[in-house]
């Protein structure tokens, strides 16, 4: 299984995720230094890479929260299961997203 | 670089209707630099529209300003800062474009949210953030609340300055 996080150094919550997303991939009983971090420095990088903003966190390929945003440098908006607005993903989605993966379940 | 104790510079920015607003000589006044794209800002939303609620009787004036380029961030054009008013998002806090990005710099404004809390006089009193952390309503814009409370009063806020937590102001390219 692939884990990503990608992130641009212009907003400041990619620790949190980075942090929090290291705690499911251990509660999930994966390794979290497989986790692959990439930094996206410039808008030309954000477009080639897909990037729709920053925290974005992929489990082979596909985002834990998919969105229609355009890709660019910003923070990204998240929303929690309770509705509020967050610059990270609620932890319970990227739970979800790598127990749907680690059983293959279509995501 | 202003600082507490400082004059607050004046300004005369236009609301969304093209209303010029300024510093109108409120015993207090809560300047929030914010916008429409970041989450901080948006996480933090509800609690500057309930400070400006609570402290409305007491003549406080609470103002928003979103002093992002456009060009860099679509989200915070002048269209989408009238969508949400639209929306009564704002609820009665005006909502100013900070075109020229002037009174950003001016105000020394890094972040949004960035809140610059003013007395009667026009002096900065308390700069930082609304609360900590952004994740915990329950905090209820307390340094925000703290510092309005100390300045009613005539004391002074404490503390005066915390750490901002949000996304970078989109400046123009130079």
């Amino acid at each position: 299984m692939r884990v990503e996080l990608l992130f641009w150094d212009g907003c400041p919550s990619h620790p949190r995720a980075r942090a929090e997303l290291e705690a499911e991939m251990a509660a999930a009983g994966l390794d979290p230094r497989a986790m692959v971090v990439t930094e996206v420095p410039t808008d030309e990088a954000a477009s080639d890479e897909g990037f729709v903003g920053s925290p974005t966190i992929r489990i082979d390929g596909v985002d834990v929260q998919p969105t229609e945003e355009p890709a660019g440098l910003s923070c990204r908006v998240y929303r929690l299961r309770d509705g509020r607005y967050s610059p990270t993903p609620d932890p319970a989605d990227v739970h979800d997203a790598l127990r749907r993966a680690m059983n293959g379940a279509p995501r | 670089m202003i600082s507490i104790g400082d004059m607050a510079p004046a300004f005369r920015l236009p609301d969304t209707a093209g209303e010029p607003h300024g510093l109108e000589g409120a015993p207090a006044t809560v300047l929030v630099f914010t916008c429409n794209h970041c989450p901080y800002a948006l996480a933090w939303h509800g609690r500057m529209l309930a400070v400006a609620r609570d402290y409305a009787a007491r003549g406080v004036q609470v103002v928003a300003i979103n002093p992002n380029d456009p060009t860099r961030q679509p989200k915070d054009s002048v269209e989408h800062m009238r969508g949400r008013v639209a929306a009564g998002e704002l609820g009665d806090v005006p909502y100013l474009h900070d075109e020229t990005q002037e009174v950003a710099r001016s105000y020394a404004a890094k972040t949004t949210p960035d809140v610059f809390v003013l007395d009667g006089a026009g002096v900065l009193r308390y700069r930082g953030a609304l609360d900590a952390p952004y994740d915990d309503e329950a905090q209820n814009a307390a340094w925000v609340r703290s510092a309005l409370d100390a300045i009613l009063a005539g004391r002074d806020p404490d503390p005066a300055e915390t750490e901002r937590v949000g996304c970078s102001i989109k400046w123009r390219a130079s």
